[in-house]
């Protein structure tokens, strides 16, 4: 890893990961993928995350889907963990709590394939900080 | 604001979106930018204006205003300062400092350089449990990932500024989260609280200047310093500026973390955005605060959640633990369990914490087995305001809360307990009382042949009967009849 000196290069980090998620979740982009976060907190992998994360690793490179699976923490709704966050290329990000091995093909098959609703979507209370 | 979006996220801003052992995706939501704006473009007395103009108050409980806190160590001269983050969370149902530095553990890394920058300090310390193995091995991935970035060490942004951060482990002792028992401990002695003052940011670690913060605290930092003082203290209350964690516990629907602005109430968090009570129970009580803090009845639904209001209403911050009791819970069995707890953490050394507890969870279960005397609450409220008065630490002060409390809430609980020997709850199993009502016991046998101590006795086809002496109220003999003609009262 190159050090940072100033201002710019932290700047220049910033817009790259940016610029990289753009392209992932933009339709318009050849490169756009799937985009998955699993809440991997204390919460989230006391209630199965890991298993929940391997099993969907494992699906998604079964049936050759391009996804970025990657962790996260705690987005606060540790009643319904494991929860995953999935982001369809064009579409807003969709929390679904609950997620069990059955839960993932359902999500995988009915979600991510087909693009229909799937129950189990956990509506955001929150504000940011950019909101 | 929009009505369905109680929650406003500043601590949690990044918990459960980024990546938290991948420093970029930290960077790429205006991560150290705080940090490289405060070195490159700003004096140390700039920032801490900005944080004092803020109106950010320690998030650990106390509620001290964390500007005045840095000016104070900074104004402290020394040739060696320190930066401690207080991670030793001990609330029982508390896990807010867990999931922040889980979630993002660059937010308190960037806020405890900044912290350090502005008070002087080169060196940082994180206190943290040693039970927390997750948020350890994320802090220290974070650790490694800022320094070969030459975020953390030496020479910052070519600002000249040193600055490194150590982990230390605790064994999880309630009152090494006190800072002067958490100094303490870091310096390898026993967790004992010392008299204040002198405060740590006079005379802290290995005797020098020590600026403690909370790890909440520390999260809000990076998220002021970006947004600015004007945009922190636009929200909340008159005298409690921002958001407050809460951790959600409990007979709650959503049992959770959330994240609120501080005037939001009760109310608010426990239907709205709590779900209301588990199996359409009703509420009875919550307690916030922790085993320092209180229980607050349906009177204070109302109220809105800050500082000053929840001191006023006989209960506290603390650091953001809310357990939510139903019309099933016991107050008094609720008091001895906290008392329990902090007779358990009480590190021995002052007398009214370490015998003065003891003497109050005897007379609780004393109340609870049914024992219980009339001048027994009395004894207790009396006995609490010394503990209060005379222990040297906050473990000690607020022990007796729980108890103090649950008299002036909940005082007919009591009363049943000890004048009619009833607990209204049906949780004080001492005080329950099994019966077989005659007219519908069928004489099946099936409790006699369950009865774990033999402690019924009757002719098969006749009505059966519990010998009272014998019975353990297990419940099992309530359990296994099929014609309802068991009672518990």
């Amino acid at each position: 890893m190159t050090r940072i000196k100033n201002l710019a290069d932290l700047h220049k980090i910033k817009e790259e990961v940016q610029s990289k998620n753009r392209l992932r979740s933009s339709l318009d982009y050849p490169e756009h993928l799937v985009q998955i976060k699993v809440g991997m907190a204390t919460c989230g992998i006391a209630s199965g995350a890991k298993e929940t994360m391997k099993y969907l690793n494992d699906e998604l490179e079964q049936q050759a889907i391009d996804a970025v699976v990657t962790k996260t923490g705690c987005l606060g709704y540790c009643y319904a963990e494991p929860t995953i966050e999935v982001t369809l290329p064009g579409k807003e990000p969709v929390v679904f709590g609950y997620v069990d091995k059955a839960k993932v093909v359902e999500i995988i098959d009915v979600y991510i394939k087909r693009g229909e609703q799937v129950e189990g979507i956990i509506p955001l209370n929150f504000q940011t900080i950019d909101d | 604001m929009n009505d369905n979006k109680k929650q406003l996220r500043i601590a949690l801003r990044n918990c459960g979106f980024i990546n938290p052992e991948i420093i970029d995706d930290y960077i790429s939501r205006d991560g150290y930018m705080a940090l490289g704006k405060c070195l490159t473009e700003h004096t140390p007395e700039e920032t801490i204006k900005e944080i004092k103009d803020s109106g950010l108050r320690g998030r650990g409980g106390g509620g001290f205003p964390t500007g005045l806190k840095w000016e104070i160590t900074r104004k402290s001269e020394s040739d060696q300062k320190y930066v401690v983050c207080n991670a030793d969370e001990g609330d029982p149902g508390a896990f807010m400092d867990r999931s922040i530095l889980e979630g993002d553990p660059h937010s308190v890394i960037e806020a405890m350089a900044i912290c350090g920058y502005c008070i002087g300090a080169d060196k940082g310390l994180v206190y943290i449990r040693a039970e927390y193995p997750l948020a350890i091995e994320r802090l220290q991935i974070a650790l490694s990932q800022a320094r070969e970035y030459g975020l953390l060490g030496e020479n910052i942004f070519r600002s000249g500024f040193n600055f490194d951060i150590e982990i230390r482990f605790g064994a999880g002792a309630f009152v090494c989260g006190e800072e002067t028992a958490l100094i303490h401990s870091m310096e390898g002695l026993r967790g004992e609280p010392t008299f204040k003052p002198p405060f740590p940011s006079v005379s802290g670690y290995l005797g020098k200047p020590t600026n403690v913060n909370n790890v909440e605290t520390f999260a809000n930092i990076p998220a002021i310093l970006n947004k600015g003082a004007a945009w922190f203290s636009s929200i909340g209350t008159e005298k409690s500026k921002g958001t407050k964690v809460f951790a959600l516990a409990g007979k709650i629907n959503n049992v959770g973390l959330i994240e609120v602005p501080m005037g939001t109430t009760l109310r608010e968090v426990i239907y709205e955005i709590g779900g209301g009570i588990r199996d359409g129970k009703k509420f009875k009580s919550v307690q916030t605060g922790g085993p320092s803090g209180g229980c607050l009845t349906t009177d204070f639904l109302d109220t809105p959640i800050d500082y000053d209001n929840l001191i006023d209403a006989g209960s506290m911050m603390g650091s953001g633990g809310m357990i939510v009791m139903d019309e099933d819970d016991c107050m008094v069995a609720i008091a001895k369990f906290y008392l329990e707890f902090t007779l358990e953490e009480s590190c021995g050394k002052c007398s009214p914490c370490r015998i003065g507890n003891k003497r109050l969870h005897e007379i609780l279960d004393k109340i609870t087995s049914g024992r219980g005397e009339f001048q027994d609450i009395e004894r207790l409220q009396l006995l609490s305001q010394v503990i209060k008065d005379t222990s040297l630490c906050g473990l000690g002060q607020t022990s007796p809360n729980p108890v103090l409390s649950t008299i002036a809430n909940f005082e007919d609980e009591y009363l049943a307990h000890v004048n009619e020997g009833k607990c209204p709850a049906g949780q004080c199993k001492a005080l329950l009382k099994y019966e077989i009502i005659e007219d519908l016991c069928t004489g099946c046998t099936l409790c006699f042949r369950n009865c774990p101590v033999g402690a019924i006795s009757g002719e098969r086809r006749q009505p059966h009967y519990i010998d009272q002496s014998l019975c353990i109220k297990c419940g099992v003999c309530y359990e296994k009849c099929k014609f309802n003609a068991i009672t518990l009262s």
